[in-house]
C-alpha cells in the first residue's frame, strides 16, 4: 500500500512552486481583466520547466511521466492562477505520442506548441462523441471526419477551447458517419480560432472552426481518444484543487486576524465550520486526484470514473471554497482589488467548460450503472 | 502509487485467507440479532477461534496474545474476513478499544487478568463513557465514585450509549473522584463487573426498534481499590488513550458498514424512468465521489499509518463524509422506489434509520469541526466559561443559568 507523493513527485512539485513563483500571476489575473494585454505570455517558463513534453514518452524526447505528474503541476498552476497552456498541450502531446506520430518528439522539444479539439466520449443515453455548444445547453456533435487514405477531413465548430490561440498545430477529434471517433493533426493555419476571453481572464481560450479542413490521420484508436478526454477532466480537477487550496489559505489566515465583538472570527462556529467544510471537499477531491493517477497508470478501465470523479468532487469543492472566501471576508471579499473574486471567477469559468462540473458528475454516473448492469 | 500488497503482506494475506477457507464452516451467520442468546454466544465462540488463529488483536503486542503486526496487517485480516463472507470479533470495542487502553495504563496484574479473556471472547467488555447530560463534553461526566476508608470505591450515576452492556461481562467507566477541582482533573478509571450489585442495564430503542445500545445505572456499586485504571484522580489521560483508539477503531472499521457506491448503483440501475432521469444521475454521481473519495482517502491514510504517523482529528472528516452520503442515497433510493423503500425490516429502511444515530455516533460532527478547525486548521479555540473552574462550582452555575431561563 503506497498512496503518497514519491520524492521526485516531491520535487516536481516544489520546481512548479518555485518556477511559478517567480511570476505574480495573482496580481496579472486582474490586471487582465482591463487590459487583455497584459496577460502574461506562461508558455516560456512551462518550456523552461520541461512541462510541454512530461507526458511524450522518452524514446521521442519526452520524461515519459503520467498524469499524476501532470496533475501535480496543474495543481500548482491553480493555486495562483497562472495561465500556463496545459489542457490543450498536454491531451494533444498524449494523442501524438500514443499515435506515433513524429511531431511528438517536435512537441516535446518545444518547437512547436500543439493543441486539442475536446471531443466528450459518448454516453449511456445515446448521444455520440460531442463538443461544447458556443451557447445553450445542448451540446454540439464532434467534428464530421471523412477519412481519405491518411488524411481525414474535419468540418464543424468547436467552442470554448482551452488554449487553441498560440497552438501551432492542432489535434483535431472527430467522428465518421458511423460514429466511430477519428483524430487528425493540422495546421493550425488550417481552421479559423476566434480567440475569446471570458470572465476569467487568465484563460486564453478559442472557437474552432474546420470547414473540410485536412488533417493527417493519427494511429490511435477510441480507446486513445477518451483517453485524452479524461486526462483534460483529471487536469482541471487538478487545477481545481490548487485554487481551493489557496482559498483556504487565505480565508484561515484572515479569519484569524479579524476581530469581531472582542474576538477573531475563526472562533466563531460559523467560520470555522465553513472553512472545515472546505477542508473536508479539498480533501475528498485530493483522494480523488490520487485515485485519478493511479487509474491511468495502473487501472486504465478505471480512468473514466476516476477523472470524471475528480472533476465532480474538485469542481464542487472550489464552487464552495471560493464563495466560502468571500464570505469569510465579508464584503472587502467582493471587491475588485481583493483577490478572493479571482478565484471566484476561476470557479464561475472552470465550472462550465470541458462539458461542464455536471458532466463530469453525470458520466461518474452512468458508469456506476454501467458497472450495476455488468454485476446483474 | 501502488496499492498492491509488498510481498510479506501478499504472503500474509494468502495465510489468512487458507486459514479463513478452511474454517469458515464453523462461523456464524455475518448478521444476526444481539437479543438473540444463541448468536451472541456463536459469535462469542467465533471470536475464540479467531484469536487462536491470530487474527484478533493482529495490533496487540504478543506478551498480552496478540501478533505484534501493524495497522496494515489489521486491515488485511478485516477485508479478508469480510471477502470470505463471515462475521469479525464481536468485541471490537474491547479489543480495538479498551484492550489498548488496559495495555497502556493498566498493573500487570489487571494485565494478566483481563486481556486474555477479552481477546478470545470469553470475557465481551463495553465502554462507560457517555452519560445523558455529557457526551461530546465529555469531561463534564457526573458518575460518581466516592472512596471509602478500607481503600474500596463506591460508585454512583448513569450511562448511557453503551454498546454490548447486556451481556458483558466488565466495562471501563470514568468517573469524577473530586468534584472540587476543574472538571478535566479530578476524572478516575475503573474496571467494572456487569454483574455487581447495583448494575442494572436496560436497552434502548431506537428509530429502527431495535436495541443496539443500552443504559446502564450504577446504584452504590462497591469496587475494590484495584479496579483503578491508570491514576487516581487521572482518568482525563487514560480515556484520551481510549479515544485516540476509538478514532482509529472508527477509522479502520468503516468497511463493515457496507455504504458502497455499487450497492447504491445497483438498486436504482433497474429502474429504466431513474437511470435516465438526470436529477438522480446527478444525486448519484455526486453521492458516488464522495464514497470513492473516502476510500481513497482511507489508502492514504493507511500509507500514513504504515510509515509510523498517527492519524490525527481530520480523519473524523471520513466519517461525516461516509455518513452524508449514505444518508443522501437512502434519501435517493426511497424517492426511485417510493414507499416501498421504507417497509419495516427491509434493506433501506433499517439504513435510513440506522444513519441519524451514526451521525453523532463516536462525537457530532458538530464537536469534530471545531477540533478541527482548531487543531488542523489552527483557527482561534471557542471562548469557554469552564475553563479553570471548579466543577461543583461550575454544575451550581449551569443549574442556576438553566433555572433563569426557565423563568
Amino acid at each position: 500500500m503506497n498512496l503518497a507523493l514519491s520524492d521526485e513527485q516531491e520535487l516536481l512539485r516544489e520546481a512548479a512552486r518555485g518556477a511559478l513563483s517567480r511570476a505574480d500571476t495573482v496580481a496579472a489575473a486582474r490586471a487582465a481583466l482591463e487590459d487583455p494585454a497584459a496577460a502574461p505570455d506562461l508558455w516560456p517558463l512551462a518550456i523552461e520547466a520541461g512541462w510541454p513534453g512530461m507526458l511524450v514518452s522518452e524514446e521521442r524526447g519526452g520524461a515519459g511521466l503520467g498524469a499524476f505528474d501532470a496533475m501535480l503541476v496543474a495543481q500548482e498552476c491553480g493555486r495562483v492562477l497562472a495561465g500556463v497552456p496545459l489542457l490543450g498541450p498536454l491531451p494533444a502531446s498524449a494523442l501524438l505520442d500514443a499515435g506515433g506520430d513524429e511531431r511528438a518528439e517536435a512537441v516535446a522539444a518545444a518547437e512547436v506548441r500543439a493543441g486539442w479539439l475536446p471531443a466528450r466520449p459518448p454516453d449511456d443515453l445515446g448521444a455520440g462523441w460531442t463538443v461544447d455548444a458556443r451557447s445553450g445547453s445542448t451540446r454540439e456533435p464532434a467534428p464530421a471526419a471523412v477519412v481519405d487514405g491518411d488524411d481525414v477531413r474535419f468540418t464543424g465548430t468547436v467552442a470554448w477551447v482551452p488554449d487553441a490561440p498560440g497552438a501551432d498545430l492542432l489535434v483535431v477529434v472527430g467522428a465518421t458517419e458511423d460514429g466511430a471517433p477519428v483524430a487528425g493533426v493540422l495546421a493550425t493555419a488550417a481552421a479559423t480560432v476566434e480567440p475569446v476571453v471570458r470572465y476569467d481572464a487568465t484563460r486564453a481560450l478559442g472557437h474552432v472552426t474546420l470547414d473540410g479542413a485536412r488533417a493527417a490521420r493519427l494511429d490511435v484508436g477510441a480507446e486513445q481518444i477518451e483517453r485524452a478526454w479524461y486526462l483534460a477532466q483529471s487536469l482541471l480537477a487538478a487545477e481545481s484543487v490548487g485554487a481551493v487550496e489557496a482559498t483556504l489559505e487565505m480565508a484561515v489566515a484572515y479569519a484569524k486576524e479579524r476581530f469581531t465583538f472582542g474576538r477573531p472570527i475563526g472562533s466563531y462556529q460559523a467560520i470555522k465550520h465553513g472553512l472545515t467544510e472546505v477542508l473536508r471537499l479539498l480533501e475528498n477531491a485530493r483522494s480523488l486526484l490520487y485515485y485519478a493517477g493511479y487509474a491511468f497508470a495502473d487501472r486504465p478501465e478505471e480512468f473514466a470514473l476516476a477523472a470524471s470523479a475528480a472533476r465532480s468532487a474538485a469542481g464542487r469543492a472550489l464552487e464552495f471554497a471560493a464563495r466560502q472566501n468571500i464570505t469569510t471576508h465579508g464584503g472587502i471579499g467582493a471587491t475588485w482589488e481583493h483577490d478572493a473574486p479571482l478565484y471566484f471567477r476561476r470557479a464561475q469559468l472552470s465550472r462550465r467548460l470541458l462539458a461542464g462540473t455536471s458532466g463530469a458528475t453525470d458520466r461518474v454516473a452512468a458508469a456506476l450503472l454501467a458497472a450495476a448492469d455488468a454485476a446483474a | 502509487m501502488d496499492l498492491s500488497d509488498s510481498p510479506e503482506q501478499a504472503r500474509y494475506r494468502e495465510t489468512v485467507r487458507g486459514w479463513l477457507r478452511d474454517h469458515r464452516d464453523e462461523a456464524p451467520a455475518a448478521a444476526g440479532s444481539n437479543e438473540d442468546a444463541g448468536y451472541i454466544a456463536a459469535r462469542r465462540r467465533w471470536q475464540g477461534r479467531l484469536a487462536e488463529a491470530g487474527l484478533a488483536g493482529v495490533t496487540w503486542p504478543a506478551e498480552y496474545g496478540g501478533q505484534g503486526l501493524g495497522a496494515i496487517e489489521h486491515v488485511i485480516v478485516n477485508q479478508e474476513i469480510s471477502a470470505a463472507g463471515v462475521p469479525g470479533i464481536l468485541d471490537t470495542i474491547g479489543v480495538g478499544m479498551l484492550g489498548p487502553t488496559i495495555i497502556a495504563h493498566g498493573t500487570d496484574a489487571q494485565k494478566a487478568r483481563y486481556l486474555g479473556p477479552m481477546l478470545h471472547g470469553d470475557e465481551v467488555w463495553c465502554q462507560l463513557f457517555s452519560e445523558p447530560a455529557a457526551g461530546s463534553d465529555l469531561a463534564g461526566i457526573q458518575a460518581r465514585a466516592r472512596r471509602e476508608d478500607d481503600g474500596s470505591w463506591r460508585l454512583s450515576g448513569q450511562k448511557v450509549w453503551t454498546t454490548n452492556a447486556q451481556f458483558a461481562s466488565f466495562g471501563l467507566l470514568i468517573a469524577r473522584t473530586d468534584p472540587d477541582v476543574p472538571k478535566h482533573k479530578g476524572l478516575t478509571m475503573f474496571v467494572v463487573p456487569m454483574d455487581a450489585a447495583g448494575v442494572t442495564v436496560r436497552g434502548l430503542r431506537q428509530i429502527s426498534g431495535e436495541a443496539e445500545f443500552n443504559e446502564v445505572f450504577f446504584d452504590d456499586v462497591r469496587l475494590d481499590g484495584d479496579a483503578v485504571v491508570g491514576q487516581v484522580d487521572d482518568g482525563w489521560r487514560t480515556a484520551l488513550t481510549t479515544l485516540m483508539f476509538e478514532r482509529l477503531t472508527i477509522g479502520l472499521g468503516t468497511e463493515g458498514l457496507g455504504y458502497k457506491e455499487g450497492r447504491f448503483a445497483r438498486a436504482l440501475a433497474a429502474d429504466a424512468g431513474a437511470r435516465r432521469d438526470p436529477e438522480v444521475r446527478r444525486r448519484l454521481g455526486e453521492i458516488a465521489a464522495e464514497l470513492i473519495a473516502v476510500k481513497f482517502g482511507g489508502y492514504r491514510a493507511l500509507t500514513a499509518l504504515q510509515r509510523g504517523q498517527i492519524p490525527g482529528p481530520e480523519a473524523g472528516l471520513a466519517k461525516v463524509t461516509l455518513v452524508n452520503a449514505a444518508i443522501a442515497a437512502g434519501e435517493l433510493i426511497a424517492d426511485t422506489l417510493g414507499p416501498d423503500a421504507l417497509e419495516d425490516g427491509g434493506e433501506w429502511s433499517y439504513m435510513i434509520s440506522f444513519l441519524p444515530g451514526l451521525k453523532t455516533a463516536g462525537g457530532t460532527k458538530e464537536i469534530l469541526r471545531n477540533t478541527i478547525g482548531e487543531r488542523v486548521l489552527g483557527l482561534p479555540p471557542e471562548p469557554r466559561l469552564d475553563k479553570g473552574v471548579v466543577f461543583s462550582e461550575l454544575r451550581s452555575r449551569e443549574r442556576e443559568a438553566a433555572a433563569a431561563a426557565a423563568r
